[in-house]
């Protein structure tokens, strides 16, 4: 059940001056669900498109099924990839796109299909180009769901999708998924909405992967100390600090470390709070570290809403 | 309305839910319990994380499987677990309660009397319970 399906090693890709990915090693295995989180621009659709195939790598090699993906119809038939802005061609309506992942998608479930227009009440009738913005995505969405490929990629596939169709979305795959196991690559902002869907997360940050791990094993594996500053540094000391916010002569500190029970019961007797750390905070913290100090009132607030290039 | 929330792992947030069903009988000994993928779809986790959290119990005998029918709630399973959680009660419950005492100035004596004054409240109102209240 564990076996690897797809396995990139040393890519790298040059746009001009940007390293879009900077040694790229990962290994997907079968019937998982990986969330591929990071900023606007750290190299997630970069790192799709040359999985896809869409896109070659400057070097390196990346392995699907076992072999190249590039013009190797045996391989592309088992991937659907659903991008963020698929383009469709002009006079195309939904239910002509449906038409085509038909005939290319050989688990592709028309009945499931129009069942989700249905549920997205997507006009499936309507020119595409007439569709509104989540209408479009909901198309893709669909395509994605419905294909039921081996491997498929979503690559932040609900622009303009409000928040009901977003959950509508989430609960359409775990249900299908549990249904039907297989191997979905979920690329997204909205850490907080995905989190508990995810098996394994992989978190990719200016072109490196700075994070590979089960989403079991990272909750939990920071934790907020706030309290008096003195008493906070005192405790944390020696520990690896991810974030420190102040206020006044409190302080409120992440550690990228899980603390025992005889820690913890030592934190409550000096009066320290512990609060757990969402997996949305840890990316954020974990991205914002390389940029070096996160200034004052720093919050993981928005994070879709970033200023990554102002970074460049 | 149950929360998953970001302390630990949610398969042991799934193994915890059962076990309160459990503990406070709204889970009978040799009922059946959803399957995974029921679980997966309510709480809107991985059915694998599911998966993960149900094994667990059956690993530590409190659920055993029935082939292709599915899982159920081992006989002597709420002793099991009654037992397990008064071994932790002390940890887990009075020492925090006997630390915020003292933060307040709340004396032993008077920790006592609140202590009796409770156990007057109808057993229902237990944390537990409300936890338990979404399965």
């Amino acid at each position: 059940m564990n076996d690897t399906i797809v396995e990139a090693r040393n890519l790298i890709k040059h746009y001009k001056d940007l390293n879009a990915l900077d040694n790229v090693n990962l290994s997907l295995s079968a019937n998982r669900i990986y969330g591929l989180l990071g900023r606007n621009g750290a190299g997630k659709t970069t790192l799709m498109s040359i999985l896809t195939a869409q896109a070659f790598a400057t070097s390196g090699e990346a392995l699907v099924f076992g072999a190249s993906a590039y013009e190797n119809e045996a391989v592309l038939s088992r991937i659907c990839f659903i991008r963020e802005s698929q383009k469709y061609p002009d006079d195309f309506q939904p239910q002509h796109a449906f038409r085509s992942a038909a005939l290319f998608y050989k688990n592709w479930d028309q009945a499931f299909a129009d069942r989700l227009a249905e549920d997205f009440q997507l006009p499936i009738k309507r020119r595409i180009k007439k569709l509104s913005r989540g209408q479009l995505s909901a198309v893709g969405v669909i395509i994605g769901l419905a294909s039921r490929a081996e491997l498929t990629f979503f690559d932040e596939p609900y622009l303009g999708l409000d928040a009901v169709a977003r959950q509508l979305f989430y609960d359409r795959l775990v249900e299908d998924y549990a249904e039907h196991p297989r191997t979905i690559i979920l690329s997204s902002h909205l850490i907080d909405e995905v989190a508990n869907l995810l098996e394994h997360v992989v978190v990719i940050d200016r072109g490196r992967i700075i994070m590979d791990a089960d989403a079991d094993d990272i909750r939990g594996s920071a934790v907020t100390v706030s309290g008096s500053a003195e008493t906070v540094d005192a405790f944390l000391l020696g520990r690896k600090i991810l974030h420190r916010e102040t206020l006044g002569s409190l302080a409120s500190v992440t550690v990228d470390e899980s603390l025992g029970s005889r820690e913890r019961a030592e934190a409550q007797e000096l009066g320290l709070e512990l609060s757990p750390v969402s997996l949305q905070q840890l990316v954020v913290r974990k991205t914002m570290a390389g940029v070096g100090s996160t200034g004052v009132g720093s919050d993981t607030g928005d994070f879709a809403d970033d200023t990554l290039e102002a970074r460049r | 309305m149950l929360m998953i929330d970001d302390s630990k792992p949610i398969f042991m947030q799934i193994a915890e839910l059962i076990e309160n069903g459990i503990v406070d009988g709204s889970m009978a000994e040799e009922s059946q319990v959803p399957s995974t993928n029921e679980f997966a779809a309510f709480h809107r986790i991985n059915p694998a994380t599911a998966a993960k959290g149900v094994n667990l119990l059956v690993d530590s005998g409190i659920l055993y499987k029935r082939r292709g029918i599915g899982m159920f709630v081992a006989t002597g399973a709420r002793a099991q677990l009654v037992a397990r959680r008064t071994e932790e009660f002390f940890e887990q419950y009075v020492k925090p309660l006997a630390l915020e005492a003292r933060k307040l100035g709340i004396s032993t004596e008077q920790l006592n009397t609140m202590i009796e004054r409770s156990s007057g409240l109808a057993p229902e109102s237990g944390t537990d319970k409300e936890r338990s209240a979404a399965l």
